[in-house]
């Protein structure tokens, strides 16, 4: 925590918050991955280093989350700890993400699957700043 | 928050057409399931179905109405059990009525064995299925393809993986599009899709993806039983799932693409998952030959699992793998162009099914010739321990809902309520009580897909045979079910 997962029929909700964006943005992608393995189970033994962009800040924190799936599957690793650099605007309409994502090869045995999220989808986005925080949340498509 | 909501016909209520709705909403249902999506209104639940089925009536180029069927609930944008047919050259298309696996479907296929020939071997044969089906979290297939390869995989279907002596032509003929859609082009796919998607062909997945071996419990039409090759106690093997994350990464790509047209085609979007563009445009164009990949990347994954099964038969029970035939193969997530009837006129239509369930009627062209008299088999998955259905298509279904069927129960009950309420070695245990045996990959995956969660599929059924858009050939039972 702090993030929590939502009720949907037949997907998962995920909520993330934290005093700065960017940690957020981070508390986003443990939900995400928590949905997958255990990441308590998941060693941080190699990196990969993610950038991405888009349009607005919500749209942001779904590209990030599906830049992640898409690293985490082509390199048949899963995550467990990020750190998310810098988020900036670009422009008037345009956002840039800069961070990296700490895990290690899947092992089924070791990681206690759970289910593949197929994506992260615009359905229920929302990003508020509220009592000191920055909430993001969206619903993942599993 | 209210919907109006009026009943039409014993088995069809309407969301009348006001404000920016271009069509009434129309769902199939009875007054229990219906029941059930307005209480999550009255709720204030934020995420609704009846929401959706109202969301997608404003998009432009709708024809007859936004419909849903029975196994209705929340999806993300389109509701799960929603068809959108829009008119090619006014209409939209869009990745929210696809969703982000494409041409996620079922494919049955019959063997010769009963109930009774298989007696005290299950074990054994759910032992070498769990073996040899590649499934779960980070599994790779047993095709091995070099990356270039998955391009052949994009253009030609299941007619590839059987080039590669996984499956007979005879599989062929009985699947929708016999396995292979036109108008695919692999330069709409990313090299991230394909990435993903080269060394997963012939992968189950996981989520509600499953394989399970079911034996035919009852027979309700003689005559289309008989043209389908069904007989009471037959051992059937069905298997659901879809493209994988090479269609994941198709939506996820198209989406961002989707959501660029909307703003340059000014489309209104009444929900952000909603985007879309004019079919017509080159965006809709470029995401409609990707779609025509993934659905083509389904048909060859299912392809591959069907060959897989029939080895397992074959080691496990000495079954002659040529006996296993295939019944039909059929997708559920997919966006097709079709002839239909509007207002009594033949048009072109850009047809989505999200969770639905192509069900042609009759003397249409594209169901295979043995069962041209009868309609397409309607391929409806059940839960793990309750029953799975076959129906068939109708001329009505043709006129009322654009030839299309349920897909299956529908989920009453979130997976994170369902981790709550169920342990995966209770649902195994007491499944077990009733000889269905459960081989999973995640424990928590067994826990979410408990058939508690789910509505009762004969109540689903029930509706669409009785409103006539579909009809009951047969019933079968799990008795064993791999899941991812």
């Amino acid at each position: 925590m702090p993030y929590e997962f939502l009720e949907h029929e037949a997907d998962i909700g995920i909520r993330a918050w934290d005093k700065t964006l960017e940690k957020a943005f981070a508390k986003g992608a443990q939900a995400l991955f928590e949905i997958m393995v255990d990441i308590k189970k998941v060693k941080k033994a190699s990196s990969v280093e993610i950038s991405c962009e888009a349009r607005d800040i919500p749209a942001l924190f779904v590209e990030w989350l599906n830049m992640l799936l898409t690293q985490a599957d082509i390199n048949k690793m899963v995550f467990r700890d990020f750190k998310v650099t810098s988020i900036e605007p670009f422009g008037y309409d345009l956002y840039k993400l800069k961070g990296t994502a700490f895990g290690e090869k899947l092992d089924p045995q070791r990681h206690i699957l759970k289910v593949e999220p197929k994506a992260a989808t615009y359905f229920g986005l929302k990003y508020e700043f509220k009592d000191g925080a920055h909430y993001l949340q969206c619903v993942v498509d599993v | 928050m209210t919907i109006e909501l009026k009943q039409a016909s014993e088995y069809i209520w309407e969301i009348p057409k006001t404000g920016e709705m271009l069509v009434p909403g129309r769902i199939y249902a009875d007054a229990g399931l219906i029941k059930h999506l307005v209480d999550d209104v009255n709720k204030g639940k934020e995420w609704n179905a009846l929401v959706q089925i109202r969301n997608v009536a404003c998009l432009p180029g709708i024809q007859k109405a936004s419909l849903a069927l029975a196994d209705v609930h929340p999806g993300y944008g389109f509701a799960i059990g929603a068809i959108g047919a829009f008119d090619t050259e006014t209409g939209v298309i869009s990745v929210a009525g696809v969703g982000f696996d494409c041409n996620c479907g079922v494919r049955t296929l019959k063997t010769q064995l009963t109930r009774d020939d298989i007696k005290g071997k299950e074990e054994g044969l759910a032992n070498e299925l769990y073996k040899v089906i590649p499934a779960g979290i980070g599994s790779e297939g047993k095709i091995k393809l070099s990356f270039s390869q998955i391009d052949e995989v994009l253009v030609k279907g299941a007619k590839y993986a059987i080039e590669c002596g996984f499956g007979t032509q005879e599989d062929l003929t009985f699947m929708e599009e016999e396995g292979c859609v036109r108008g695919a082009d692999p330069k709409t796919v990313s090299r991230e899709a394909k990435e993903r998607g080269f060394n997963q062909v012939g992968t189950l997945g996981s989520g509600n993806h499953y394989l399970e071996v079911q034996y035919v419990s009852d027979i309700f039409d003689e005559k289309a039983a008989q043209a389908f090759g069904l007989f009471k106690g037959q051992i059937l093997v069905s298997i659901h799932c879809g493209s994988r994350a090479l269609g994941h990464q198709i939506g996820t790509d198209y989406l961002k693409t989707l959501e660029e047209a909307s703003r340059r085609y000014n489309i209104p979007v009444r929900e952000r998952e909603l985007v879309c563009a004019p079919f017509k445009s080159e965006e809709g164009q470029r995401y409609f030959k990707a779609i025509n990949c993934g659905i083509n990347a389904a048909f060859a994954n299912r392809q591959v699992l069907g060959h897989l099964t029939r080895k397992a038969f074959a080691s496990a029970l000495g079954t002659e793998e040529r006996s296993i035939r295939t019944l039909y193969d059929i997708g559920h997530n997919t966006a097709k162009l079709e002839k239909h009837k509007v207002d009594g006129k033949g048009k072109d239509l850009i047809v989505h099914r999200k969770g639905a369930t192509r069900a042609f009627g009759p003397g249409r062209p594209e169901v295979p010739d043995a069962y041209k008299s009868i309609g397409q088999p309607v391929l409806v998955g059940g839960t793990m321990g309750t029953a799975s259905y076959i129906l068939h298509g109708t001329e009505k279904g043709m006129e009322e809902v654009f030839g299309t069927a349920v897909h299956g129960a529908g989920r009453v009950s979130s997976r994170e309520a369902a981790k709550k309420r169920w342990r995966a070695k209770e649902v195994i245990a007491e499944l077990g009580k009733s000889g269905i045996i459960i081989k999973g990959h995640s424990l928590s995956g067994v826990a979410e897909e408990a058939p508690g969660a789910y509505k009762d599929v004969t109540q689903v059924v029930d509706v669409v045979h009785n409103a006539g858009i579909a009809r009951k050939v047969a019933m079968s039972r799990p008795l064993i079910a791999i899941k991812g």
